[in-house]
């Protein structure tokens, strides 16, 4: 037989008992969370046409999109590869309301390539967005419940790093970088390459107040980086020392609802795709080079569904989460399972439904079946004792 | 310096190693062995905290990424070839430097039709001619470029050059610069926010180090 015919795409994965089971119940231990928190569940489709899934969202969100020709309408879709754009989309169109909307999801999303080494194909996305209030209260909301989320995962050890789009998108606009330029250098400051960035600058053509601010981006990281953008930064304009100042009402707020999370701030990384607008946040765990959950502000998306709401939210792949979490579920019933003999008796159904109905969980033996009650995962058999079905152990 | 952290540092053996350690002796870091002599591939240093794990150049930039080295010292060739995906690059170390050229035989400007490039560097290669709209075949060799065009495998190869010796060894000249390669250090990402200290503390005295070694300022 030819092996390879049962591998799986490379960077697909599946999940198997009993693992599949925790996911399960972590599912819904989360969405109660979100539910408590008034975070509504949405289920949006699988696949819907490019335009609207790509809406706003940029050429990074492009290349992870699987793309195929609706036979019916002649028109590209696109296998989602990230769930907010769609609850954009719904809160903008489907739902139109004007009190704050609070939205979550859970889904499974395919990418075309990985995100970074060893990274699922096919992440079970769960997030949770608010539309409709532009400040820092909201932020601070999804941010608080990002951590909710995680601490009831059993993450361990979660570092915050925050930063704000608005720092780096400000002084390239005053430092009057074109499109090609923003691009070139914004790929730069993610991988803090200074040499790269000072010789970029100078391509470019970027006059001495603005070439340093835009250099000193990839130093102003650490616990300490918003008391030294003050100084740094001192020559930007208003929109980038507004900017600076909400990140730093943010960091205040954080502090007070989350006192033990140790922050750490970068003003050059913009890990997120380029429908950010506003503050981005992330977390991390210490040996994962990239982020377990990630979020922000994103208030611009709306406008290209025909409807301007502010944003912002957050999302994860469940599955991460479970790997490196410390969720361990119980067998679903807290007890063992029953064997049962297959049996045409009445009274054996009766005990046998009595025992479901309680939670139990009863398994019949087949006839002719191979392994005993320890194979089958049992710890208590049924039996008969007179008239009557009985429960034994299985070591009796 | 003190390191409140446990760091591990990835090396390649050979000119990386070499040029690297009056850089991490000027840290203060000293290895125990010396990897040309020792089997080992993890290495003390006097520093309890601080190890060298030595490794082939090539997979620096992906020790680094998965988070089994905190940081480690690649070539530009290197992290060019693999992306760069997932580190940081924050320092021009200065070392182990030479250049990415196009290289062919002297006089003989390479004919009609499709160019056949032999070459290690694929990517670097690829963006190369990609970036000057020629189209090229692109040969992927492991060692010893030089001899494709002689033995007509291929028109050009792209390849590291020092010296220029083996080029010229070979009757070949180097005909355009693709870009210049230093080493870089490279961090991975979650050590740099949760070892924040330790790994910035190391690199301000790396960063000493290179100017104080007598380099130019800015490249």
């Amino acid at each position: 037989m030819n092996n390879e015919r049962w591998l799986l795409p490379e960077g697909i994965d599946e999940v198997l008992p009993p693992q599949a089971w925790s996911l399960e119940t972590l599912r819904r231990e989360l969405l109660d969370l979100f539910h408590g928190w008034g975070y509504e569940l949405v289920i949006p489709p699988f696949i819907e046409y490019l335009e609207s899934l790509l809406s706003g969202a940029g050429g990074d969100l492009d290349l992870k999109t699987f793309k195929l020709t609706d036979q019916m309408s002649g028109r590209l879709m696109g296998v989602r590869a990230d769930m907010t754009p769609q609850a954009a989309r719904m809160d903008a169109h489907q739902m139109r309301r004007d009190v704050p909307t609070r939205l979550c999801y859970l889904g499974t999303v395919l990418h075309t390539r990985s995100d970074g080494l060893g990274a699922s194909r096919n992440p079970l996305q769960i997030g949770a967005e608010l539309f409709g209030h532009a400040g820092v209260e909201s932020d601070v909301e999804v941010l608080c419940l990002m951590m909710e989320m995680l601490k009831r995962t059993g993450v361990k050890q979660i570092h915050l790093d925050l930063g704000h789009v608005g720092i780096f998108r400000g002084l390239a606009r005053q430092a009057g970088l074109d499109a090609s330029g923003e691009q070139a250098l914004f790929d730069a400051l993610q991988r803090k390459a200074v040499p790269e960035i000072r010789s970029l600058l100078e391509v470019l053509e970027v006059a001495a107040p603005e070439a340093g601010m835009l250099e000193a981006l990839a130093e102003l990281n650490g616990d300490d980086a918003l008391e030294r953008a003050g100084d740094a930064l001192a020559g930007a304009d208003t929109r980038v020392r507004e900017a600076l100042g909400y990140l730093e009402q943010v960091a205040a707020a954080v502090r007070r609802r989350l006192p033990d999370v140790p922050l750490h701030f970068d003003l050059g990384e913009l890990r997120c795709y380029h429908y950010q607008t506003g503050v981005v946040f992330a977390a991390f765990v210490p040996g994962l080079g990239q982020e377990i959950a990630r979020g922000g502000r994103y208030d611009a998306i709306g406008e290209v569904f025909g409807r301007a709401r502010p944003a912002t939210g957050f999302s994860a792949d469940l599955k991460t989460l479970l790997r490196i979490g410390e969720y361990l579920q119980a067998p679903p019933a807290g007890e063992g399972g029953i064997l049962a003999p297959w049996s045409d008796d009445p009274a054996l159904h009766a005990k046998i439904d009595e025992l479901r109905a309680r939670g139990r969980r009863v398994i019949f033996a087949l006839p002719g079946q191979a392994g005993d009650a320890g194979d089958m995962g049992c710890e208590q058999r049924l039996g008969k004792q007179g008239d009557a079905w009985v429960l034994s152990p299985v070591n009796d | 310096m003190e390191f409140d952290d446990c760091v591990t540092i990835a090396l390649s053996k050979g000119r990386i190693f070499k040029e690297t350690l009056p850089l991490l002796s000027h840290a203060g870091i000293e290895p125990a062995d010396d990897p040309e002599t020792s089997r080992k591939l993890i290495l003390d240093t006097n520093r309890p905290q601080v190890k060298l794990v030595i490794i082939r150049a090539s997979d620096v930039p992906t020790y680094v990424q998965y988070g089994a080295a905190d940081l480690g010292v690649a070539g530009k060739d290197v992290l060019l070839e693999h992306g760069g995906e997932g580190l940081y690059e924050p320092l021009d170390l200065r070392i182990a430097k030479c250049r990415l050229v196009v290289a062919g035989p002297k006089g003989g400007r390479p004919g009609k039709g499709r160019l056949r490039v032999a070459t290690k560097y694929v990517n670097s290669a690829r963006r190369h001619f990609a970036a000057q709209g020629r189209q090229v075949e692109i040969i992927k060799l492991y060692g010893s470029m030089e001899l494709a065009p002689l033995v007509g495998l291929s028109d050009l190869i792209v390849d590291l050059v020092d010296t220029g010796n083996t080029l010229k060894a070979n009757g070949l000249v180097p005909l355009e610069p693709v870009c210049d390669i230093s080493s870089r250090l490279v961090i991975n990402k979650a050590s740099w926010k949760m070892k924040h200290r330790s790994i910035k503390a190391l690199l301000a005295a790396l960063q000493g180090a290179v100017t104080g070694a007598g380099g130019r300022d800015n490249d």
